[in-house]
């Protein structure tokens, strides 16, 4: 029975998730961890309330989420403009493909230091690192999409007499747009995640910036309520896109 | 001249070196013109600085110890991925009920436990390990279960009817369908691991690579920053490519 089992695998996901606050609960109520390091169950929930209630999140989300803009809305640009350009011709594609394709294996994140002598300890390096990143799942799923498009489609467009602009609007598009799609969105994820990165390596401002602190004061339990918050924030940011992406995707 | 355009056009990687090289020649070109010394080098600087930095002692301990960071939280990434993956994906109670346990865990953003990792373990190579591992293992066990569920129930239901024991099927029906999904996840595992070493390598600026790289740039030593740095990129697309020339090693014969 179907149900049957899908209770029974709920029922193990919810002993795992229960299994470990209560470890965590007993461990750090009676003493057995040293609490500078495992703050008690109760008091971190008491912290994140606290960040949420007083918003004392504000100014660090509102940093981190303009960083998350711009830097976005760079690597967008500039992926989806250089993936198309490169996917035009067969010859661009097996050129520069696999540049992208390397380079997006490699961590860019050790360039960052150079991005901080750049641009800058404030939010300068972040917005470059956050487009920097999310540049190359946008360009690789741009060149996918335009690169292999059915050439039948092409042809028949074309011998039914459409202009450049109306291929592109009626066929190239609709026909690429999956694929793309898929690259904005795991783009926006990793902008997102390296941007909260950079915060923590070296920052003053910024949601990774403040765990950072919280920890070098020792305030563990604010440290925990902290990440918390931010693995929250986090979600809501994935859930949202995957929102998106799946509507987008039914038009 | 045509002859050099033709023979161009017939070989795409020319295209990919010439831009490659036209990079760097523009880099050097604005380093020796309008770039502040105290925060650009060009490469021909870089290059130079590669022979003094390969000499300082410190500097090349640092990446040793990088390097063996890198193959111990890989090697554990590869290891408890096979021991936690293949149980999960064999079985559909099991796969059903711990899957999504693990993709729970896999959705945190890792960043933000950095300071708990560096808090439980300290800041020197033992945290830098465990942050690699907890990055590349995750890769590592999605892409076993993919892989161990991959293969087709009607081959294990045949091989059953035919009386093959659950170690038997593993062995000769799950165990070469697996190969392929073993190396994809390795090439996944291993981008995660430098990712995660890397990034707690830079968090730090006590020891290790950290503490170079924070004091060239504090000290305005570009040449040795971007030397280093350029080092250290060096390794990582040398590791990746082991991986991915592995990976289509291995899964060629499905072809």
């Amino acid at each position: 029975m179907p149900s049957r089992r899908r209770l029974r695998a709920h029922l193990i996901q919810a002993t795992f998730v229960g299994a470990v606050l209560v470890l965590w609960y007993v461990t750090s109520t009676r003493g057995m961890v040293n609490p500078l390091i495992v703050p008690s169950l109760p008091q971190v929930w008491t912290e994140f309330v606290i960040v949420l209630t007083r918003g004392l999140f504000w100014p660090d989300l509102r940093i981190t989420l303009f960083e998350l803009a711009i830097g976005y809305a760079i690597a967008a640009s500039l992926g989806c403009s250089f993936g198309y350009l490169v996917s035009r011709t067969r010859y661009g594609i097996r050129a520069f493909d696999p540049l992208f394709a390397g380079l997006a294996a490699t961590p860019v994140i050790l360039l960052y230091p150079l991005y901080v002598m750049f641009f800058g300890i404030g939010v300068g390096s972040k917005i470059a690192i956050g487009a920097t990143v999310g540049f190359f799942p946008i360009v690789l799923s741009t060149i996918a999409g335009f690169g292999n498009i059915e050439p039948l489609y092409l042809k028949a467009a074309r011998s039914m007499g459409a202009s450049d602009a109306q291929l592109f609007r009626n066929v190239l598009l609709p026909a690429a747009f999956p694929v793309v799609l898929g690259g904005l969105r795991i783009g926006f994820i990793i902008t997102f995640l390296s941007i909260l990165g950079a915060e923590t390596l070296t920052s003053f401002s910024g949601l990774g910036h403040q765990i950072v602190a919280l920890g070098d004061m020792m305030d563990t339990a604010k440290m925990y309520g902290y990440i918390v918050f931010v693995v929250v924030i986090a979600a809501t940011l994935n859930l949202t896109v995957t929102a998106l992406e799946r509507r987008a995707r039914r038009r | 001249m045509s002859a050099v355009w033709q023979w161009a056009k017939r070989r795409p990687g020319s295209a990919r070196l010439g831009a490659v090289v036209l990079f760097f020649l523009l880099w050097e070109l604005v380093a020796r013109t309008i770039g502040d010394p105290l925060f650009m080098a060009a490469p021909s600087e870089v290059l130079a600085a590669l022979g003094p930095l390969y000499n300082d002692r410190e500097v090349m301990h640092a990446i040793w110890t990088t390097v063996w960071e890198l193959g111990l939280a890989f090697a554990l990434s590869v290891v408890v991925g096979l021991l936690v993956g293949v149980p999960i994906g064999l079985h559909r109670a099991s796969h059903e009920s711990l899957f999504p346990i693990v993709m729970l865990l896999y959705g945190i953003p890792q960043i933000t436990i950095l300071p708990l990792i560096v808090l439980y373990f300290g800041i020197g190579p033992e945290s830098r390990v465990v942050f690699g591992f907890t990055h590349g293992v995750f890769p590592m066990i999605v892409a076993i279960v993919g892989g161990v569920q991959s293969f087709s129930a009607l081959l294990v239901t045949s091989a059953k009817s035919m009386g093959a024991s659950d170690a038997q099927v593993f062995r000769h029906v799950v165990f070469p369908q697996m190969v392929p999904a073993f190396f994809t996840g390795m090439r996944l595992g291993m981008s995660a691991v430098l990712l995660g070493v890397l990034l707690a390598e830079l968090y730090s600026s006590q020891g290790g690579i950290g503490h170079f790289t924070a004091a060239y740039t504090q000290t305005f030593q570009p040449a040795n920053l971007f030397a280093l740095i350029a080092t250290l990129a060096a390794m990582a697309i040398l590791m990746n490519e082991a991986v991915r020339r592995a990976e289509i090693r291995s899964s060629r014969w499905r072809a």
